[in-house]
């Protein structure tokens, strides 16, 4: 039998510190939906995903009640909707409008896909599909949009990076009056995984099957909880152990879902994604893992390497855990979902500067910043070019979500609500990148070899 | 197929009783029974076979947090594979 104190561990993680399965998503393949016509093309989209989704919830649901673990969020991520719109032509908003009904129709709090996959250069459908996207935010509700800007084999598309920076402004201007909830659902990545589970960015990528479940963990507060009960003056590497110890158990949770999901839904199961996701909650926070580790408050120096200790301890734990480990895997430092991180910010201690520093060692990047609304286009382009390079040259995943307050300035707050929680305007260095940003062009792929 | 029932709370009299009631009442064996104080808290652990039950598994786990709700203790009842899954390589 389980032994008492294994059983009591159990039950206190999921009771008392925020254990959850922060995602159920299934990736739906749209590729067999395209059409020359585009309404016969959406009629399509919108038949496969309540085919193929039609049980998530429920499922996911009854998964929840039998292993007594919270399953958070059930979801559908779809195949860029600018491969389907290379076919269709036609306006782009009528996928985005599809891709809505079909999510309230199956239930799930997101669909993510209204992406475009542009590192190397457009294709056709690329542009429309990203021009549309601040209009397709704003009449949508659980849409979320992803855009590859860039990746280690290809260099950097810098004639999309000055696009972005207009998009995710206009995004933000459109969607105003709503706390310029727009740009909290639009994602700039460089080297963006094919199958991650989590919201902005997830998509199902075109190497990918056509339908299959991806499990996201969450946990912070079970680490934290963990570090609090070590001894104070216990040295790093005990630190890193402890953090692998409680990854691994974490990350079993999210194999036994994603198996019994795929079991019970007849699909395969394809990845758990590692990943420490915090919320708003109290005690479900990543900055306060680094907190308990010893910062007085996350953004101080030694930041950053804390975090690289964390997101390594993270990854080697749940590596063992689960059979396939894929999308984002690692510590998301989303601030405005993230309380240690907010009152960081507030207290002014994290800047967005050291937030660049911490990307260059974690999961993501910047994620969940809100900005001045005075902000320019260029700027917020030369935001992404600079996050987008720390991915290329480390070969990692990289992503900009910043929120252009619209009307607000550095000190005021802006409130998205759930589990996006709240973010304070956060300074921005508003000298002028612009006659960089207006040369278009790529930024060639970095040399691999010969790295000293 | 077995499932673990967890009992927190403060010693009272009846609590075995009530509980093994409840178990009896869904058509669930038990298996095994280990109680002990931890930190002034009463804590008992209980085994049960629920391949014959006569409800959903989460019915019987409703049932049982509000068996828990009315005793004023924390009682909960987990899947075996949580717990196997989270301890076990």
């Amino acid at each position: 039998m389980i032994n008492l104190h294994d059983i009591m561990e159990t039950i206190t993680m999921i009771q008392d510190e925020n254990l959850d399965i922060r995602t159920t998503t299934m990736g739906i393949s749209l590729l067999d939906c395209a059409d020359s016509d585009i309404s016969r093309s959406c009629g399509r989209v919108y038949e496969k995903i309540c085919r193929k989704a039609e049980n998530l919830v429920k499922t996911g649901e009854e998964i929840e009640r039998m292993y007594g673990i919270p399953i958070v969020n059930k979801r559908v991520s779809v195949t860029p909707v600018a491969l389907l719109l290379a076919a269709s032509g036609g306006d782009p908003v009528e996928y985005a409008k599809t891709l809505e009904r079909a999510s309230q129709t199956v239930g799930v709090n997101f669909i993510g896909g209204y992406s475009a996959l542009v590192q190397k250069g457009f294709a056709a459908g690329d542009e429309a599909l990203i021009r549309s996207i601040p209009e397709a935010l704003a009449v949508t509700e659980h849409l979320c949009s992803s855009v590859n800007i860039g990746s280690t084999k290809t260099g950097i598309n810098m004639d999309a990076v000055e696009m972005m920076g207009r998009i995710v402004r206009e995004t933000a201007e459109l969607t105003a009056k709503s706390n310029c909830i727009g740009a909290a659902k639009l994602v700039v990545f460089c080297n963006a995984p094919e199958d991650n589970p989590f919201m902005a960015g997830a998509f199902h990528g075109p190497g990918e099957p056509d339908c299959v479940i991806n499990v996201g963990v969450s946990g912070p507060g079970v680490v934290r909880a963990a570090l609090a009960k070590l001894d104070k003056g216990a040295n790093l590497t005990e630190v890193a152990d402890l953090i692998k110890k409680t990854a691994f158990k974490i990350t079993r949770m999210g194999q036994l879902v994603g198996t019994e999901a795929s079991k019970r839904l007849g699909v395969p199961f394809g990845i758990v994604d590692l990943s420490l996701a915090p919320t708003p909650a109290v005690g479900d926070s990543v900055a306060h893992i680094l907190e308990e580790m010893g910062l007085e408050t996350c953004g101080c120096a030694g930041t950053t390497a804390a975090l690289a200790l964390l997101n390594d301890a993270v990854k080697k734990g749940g590596v063992m855990a689960s059979s396939h480990v894929g999308g984002l895997s690692g510590a998301f430092i989303p601030v405005s979902e993230d309380a240690g991180m907010i009152a960081a910010a507030e207290k002014g201690v994290l800047k967005l500067e050291k937030l660049e520093a911490m990307t260059a060692v974690c999961s993501v990047g910047l994620d969940m910043i809100v900005i001045p609304g005075e902000t320019s286009a260029e700027v917020i382009s030369a935001i992404i070019a600079d996050e987008a390079a720390i991915g290329m040259v480390n070969s990692k995943t990289t992503a900009v979500r910043v929120i252009p307050a619209i009307g607000r300035s550095v000190g005021e707050t802006l409130e998205f609500g759930g589990l996006l929680g709240s973010g304070p305007v956060m300074a921005v260095n508003q000298v002028s990148p612009a006659a960089f940003i207006h040369r278009g062009g790529r930024i060639p792929a970095p040399l691999q070899s010969l790295k000293n | 197929m077995r499932a673990v029932i967890s009992v927190i709370g403060k010693d009272t009299v009846g609590i075995l009783a009530k509980v093994s009631e409840k178990c009896a009442s869904v058509n669930a064996n038990i298996v095994d029974v280990t109680q002990t104080i931890l930190q002034d808290m009463f804590v008992m652990i209980m085994m049960v076979d629920i391949s014959a039950i006569n409800c959903e598994f989460a019915e019987m786990a409703t049932a049982f947090e509000q068996l828990g709700g009315e005793m004023g203790l924390s009682i909960h009842a987990m899947h075996e594979d949580i717990f196997n899954s989270m301890h076990r390589i």
